[in-house]
């Protein structure tokens, strides 16, 4: 996968992560890719619903001690 | 008109808890890409206070609600477990150890991502408070600019 930029949001609390992606997601181009790594349990579903309202895709998420990580396409 | 989705709060209440589940929805919207609207009120309109004393000629009942009222966001009480001040002490203390943001630090955030702060006139009069007492960068209205924004709202909320 091509990320063009890797944000790291790990320890932060809600709202945090959206918000932190959000300001970094701005400064990609359509179809670029970026790489999110949280901590906070809620990040998961709280950026899947973000990415959908966005009109953005959240290609795929992991989880691997305790962080997880996403790759969202900028729609 | 933008086709911008919009999220309106009415910040009614004055104690940190509610006034911080009111900030955190408020940023959360914002990063939705929401126009967002913060309409203080009441007890509500003490988040918006300098923390320093600001020199204002006002009446004795007024100065009275002004020493009576926390100044400013950082010395609002909590709605459950105060204990005298003791209850924001502790979670302040366990908010910092998961990072969480404090609530000035969350008003500031709301600015940041130009979430509209609206201060009630007509309840300024009533408690007193200038606008010199109040944060920089707010706007001034009633009740008929609220709901302007608020008709057209998708998520709407009184705290």
């Amino acid at each position: 996968m091509n990320v063009t930029k890797v944000l790291n949001a790990k320890g932060l609390a809600c709202p945090m992560p959206i918000v932190k992606t959000k300001k970094a997601i701005n400064e990609l181009e359509t179809g670029e890719i970026i790489e999110i790594h949280a901590t906070d349990k809620g990040a998961k579903s709280d950026l899947a619903a973000w990415a959908k309202s966005g009109g953005h895709e959240l290609l795929k998420d992991t989880e691997e001690d305790g962080v997880l990580k996403f790759w969202v396409k900028k729609g | 008109m933008s086709d911008r989705k919009k999220t309106t709060i009415v910040l009614f209440s004055g104690d940190y808890d509610k006034t911080m589940a009111a900030y955190i929805i408020a940023n959360g919207a914002a990063a939705y890409d929401h126009e967002v609207t913060i309409f203080h009120t009441f007890w509500g309109l003490n988040a918006l206070r300098k923390d320093t004393q600001v020199p204002v000629n006002k009446g004795f009942l007024e100065k009275m609600f002004g020493k009576m009222m926390p100044r400013g966001a950082d010395k609002m009480r909590l709605s459950k477990m105060h204990f005298a001040g003791m209850g924001p002490k502790m979670i302040k203390q366990v908010m910092k150890k998961h990072n969480a943001l404090s609530l000035p630090q969350l008003v500031e955030m709301a600015q940041e991502q130009e979430v509209k702060l609206i201060a009630c006139t007509m309840t300024m009069d009533l408690l007193g408070l200038q606008k010199e007492e109040l944060l920089d960068g707010l706007d001034y209205a009633g009740v008929a600019a609220y709901i302007g924004d608020a008709e057209e709202g998708n998520v709407n909320l009184f705290i």
